[in-house]
């Protein structure tokens, strides 16, 4: 007997139920088709302008920095100012998606811009946001072609570039807003909630385990 | 790993003596207490979303198969490969099988209480392959050759110090000299070298929080972002699972990880939860080429229809182990496996047999407070009290206690001869206890006396201060 025999045929031994159950099925059918919603914390069920304020509150919350701008033109000169203010390379790894298209990277000449997948040696990724979820101040990274997963977990330091018109409420929100745009669940969807922590050594929290040890979020948009 | 949970109460007695530790254990927890509190108490919906938990695993688990077959649909038609394994020998065979026909030399892992469960590492190993741990609680153990002591936190029975002493003993290519005092400096440290593992590997190993049926999708939660590396990297992705660990949908997914990160860390959100679905696209430029889960059964199934069916809504968060007084007097080595706490002592006797796990049941003062935090609300102690019948059923209790017992129920079963006999004894024992009013020994009580005074009886039994009360109508 094949392992999936074997464990099918003993849930159904053990439950007394048979193959051909069809009320159990339509039941379970249901369920995936329709996905209902279950309990969606108040929390997130707000108007626009506060899930932005809850958005920047909680993810500052959880180590993040937050930085809200006017317009894509304004990210170079935030992006160098931010890695001067830090003392880090101006070498930027940027993610081919069209939506960072329209940042003029030339009007900061001291910033180095190549794009693709992170290498290991590359230092600071920018990157664009599915969404924003303001519930627990995290972001929705899809993988695509726009947006390769490494540059969420190589780098030292990872910029993301969030339009405020991506943040949600709640969870809920953004998945359905994945399930209308894009169809198809891509191969990886990152929730990152701040930088990467460890409390491995005497349960003491501390930043940057293996990915990155600060994540700085530029809020895009009036 | 092989298991010593026969051995709980010689395990636990060097426990309890051994110093180091319990200098350990008397900081370590209390920080998991007050956090999951504060999280709890910020969510107005906590309590609630607990029931609608246990509601979703509940359902789930009276559709089991369908949901399975769903799941394995979904997996198959985003290109991925789905091996169903009966027992731990088969999900062994079946992982090594997958690292061979792509001649794998490295292999990364996630954190993943299945594979500590199944002994994949010795298994890899002994194939000549070569494990690497990259969680870096995991990573510490993995080098010193120790189990970990809890399933979110294994090295947590560990100092800075000892972390140091591992990593100069180990790490040799760096120079032998260098100041190891910061916990900054260690993890910087175990960062580099395993930078190195993940460029090497070639296949990566991580377990699953959640299956989706709906996408099949599987649902890992982390804090370092190893995991996540560890199936980004290389060129093929497993992922090892228990049959249990599936939901309908994402919504489902969603509301048990709402519960997941507060009861585990008191976190809001862990930094990372990343939904895997399928191998990489054609047009993605990272990510692996196959996508393999490992769907493992191991005696779970065989809990389904019976009294222990609701220990499968576990999510595995370390909750009750975190708001255990026994664990957090022993901690997690003494359970002797992989599950220690209250889950553990419900789990190993389920998976190791009573023979090997039946002390397990019996260390608990069943003061409820592992029921009374489970995210899942599963009511452990009552499986317990399941198991410690099961015992005696099959008669795997000593025969003294066993004798004991049987001369108890002979008096229980009388409750007029019983409620005479125990008053003649209480107030046997006020006159024997005399002007101290306790004990420092006394026969067949040794198990009391020898840690502490027995207080003396009062005179009366609490039946006799029962009746009065309802008498003077309190």
């Amino acid at each position: 007997m094949s392992g999936r025999d074997a464990i099918l045929g003993g849930i159904r031994a053990a439950l007394g139920r048979k193959t051909d159950d069809l009320a159990r099925r339509a039941t379970v059918e249901e369920r995936l088709t329709r996905h209902p919603r279950g309990l969606v914390p108040a929390r997130g069920q707000i108007p626009p302008a506060e899930q932005v304020e809850l958005f920047t509150t909680m993810a500052r919350e959880a180590a993040c920095t937050v930085q809200p701008l006017a317009a894509l033109e304004e990210v170079p000169a935030a992006v160098a100012d931010y890695l001067a203010g830090l003392n880090l390379p101006a070498e930027l790894r940027v993610a081919p998606d069209p939506g960072l298209d329209a940042i003029p990277w030339h009007a900061r000449p001291t910033l180095t811009v190549s794009r693709g997948p992170a290498r290991d040696a590359d230092a600071v990724s920018v990157t664009g946001a599915f969404a924003g979820v303001a519930e627990t101040g995290t972001l929705m990274l899809a993988s695509g072609p726009g947006h390769p997963t490494t540059l969420n977990f190589l780098p030292d330091t990872h910029i993301v570039v969030l339009r405020r018109d991506r943040v949600t409420g709640t969870y809920e929100d953004a998945w359905d807003r994945l399930r209308a745009e894009l169809g198809d669940v891509p191969r990886t969807v990152n929730f990152v909630t701040g930088p990467s922590r460890t409390g491995d050594i005497e349960q003491t929290i501390q930043l940057g385990a293996h990915g990155p040890r600060r994540l700085h979020i530029l809020l895009v948009g009036g | 790993m092989h298991p010593t949970t026969h051995a709980f109460p010689e395990n636990a007695r060097r426990a309890l003596s051994d110093e180091r530790l319990q200098r350990v254990l008397a900081t370590a927890g209390i920080g998991f207490i007050e956090r999951r509190r504060k999280a709890a108490e910020r969510l107005p919906e906590f309590e609630e979303l607990r029931d609608r938990g246990r509601d979703i695993k509940n359902h789930v688990l009276e559709n089991l198969d369908l949901y399975l077959e769903r799941f394995e649909e979904a997996v198959v038609g985003q290109g991925g490969h789905v091996h169903w394994c009966a027992t731990a020998v088969d999900a062994r065979d079946a992982i090594l099988s997958i690292c061979r026909s792509v001649d794998a030399k490295t292999v990364t892992k996630g954190k993943s209480m299945i594979a500590e469960e199944i002994g994949i590492n010795d298994h890899l190993e002994a194939a000549g392959l070569t494990p690497v741990e990259t969680d870096l609680g995991e990573y510490i153990i993995q080098l010193r050759k120790e189990p970990p002591s809890h399933i979110i936190a294994p090295a947590m029975h560990l100092s800075k110090k000892d972390v140091a002493d591992t990593f100069r003993a180990v790490h040799t290519e760096l120079p032998p000299d260098r100041v190891l005092e910061e916990p900054t400096v260690l993890i910087a440290e175990a960062r580099g070298v395993l930078r190195r593992r993940f460029q090497q590997a070639d296949v990566g190993i991580t377990g699953a929080n959640l299956m989706v049926a709906e996408t099949g999708s599987t649902v890992i939660v982390t804090n370092e972002g190893n995991g996540d590396l560890t199936q980004t990297l290389p060129r093929v992705h497993i992922v090892l699972a228990t049959v249990e660990k599936i939901v309908p949908t994402l919504e489902d997914a969603q509301t048990v990880l709402r519960l997941l990160a507060r009861s585990a860390t008191g976190q809001e959100a862990s930094a990372y939860t990343t939904f895997s679905t399928g191998p990489r696209r054609p047009e993605d430029a990272d990510g692996p080429e196959q996508f393999h889960v490992v769907i493992l059964d191991n005696g779970r199934t065989a809990l389904l229809g019976t009294e222990f069916q609701e220990v499968l809504r576990c999510i595995r968060c370390g909750a009750c182990m975190n708001h255990c007084p026994v664990y957090g007097a022993v901690g997690g080595h003494a359970y002797g496996w992989v599950y220690p706490g209250p889950i553990g002592a419900v789990m190993q006797p389920a998976l190791l047999g009573l023979a090997e796990a039946r002390h397990l049941p019996n260390a608990s003062t069943f003061c409820g407070r592992c029921e009374a935090v489970c995210p899942m609300r599963i009511p452990l102690p009552k499986m317990m009290r399941h198991w410690r019948e099961t015992e005696f059923a099959e008669r795997l209790t000593p025969p003294a206690m066993r004798r004991g017992l049987a001369l108890w129920a002979w008096f229980a079963r009388r409750p007029a001869l019983y409620h005479h006999a125990a008053g003649l004894a209480v107030r046997a024992l006020r006159l024997l206890g005399g002007g101290k009013g306790r004990f420092a020994r006394l026969p067949l009580a040794n198990g009391w006396t020898a840690h502490r005074d027995l207080p003396a009886p009062q005179g009366r039994t609490f039946q006799q201060l029962w009746a009065e009360r309802q008498r003077n109508g309190r």
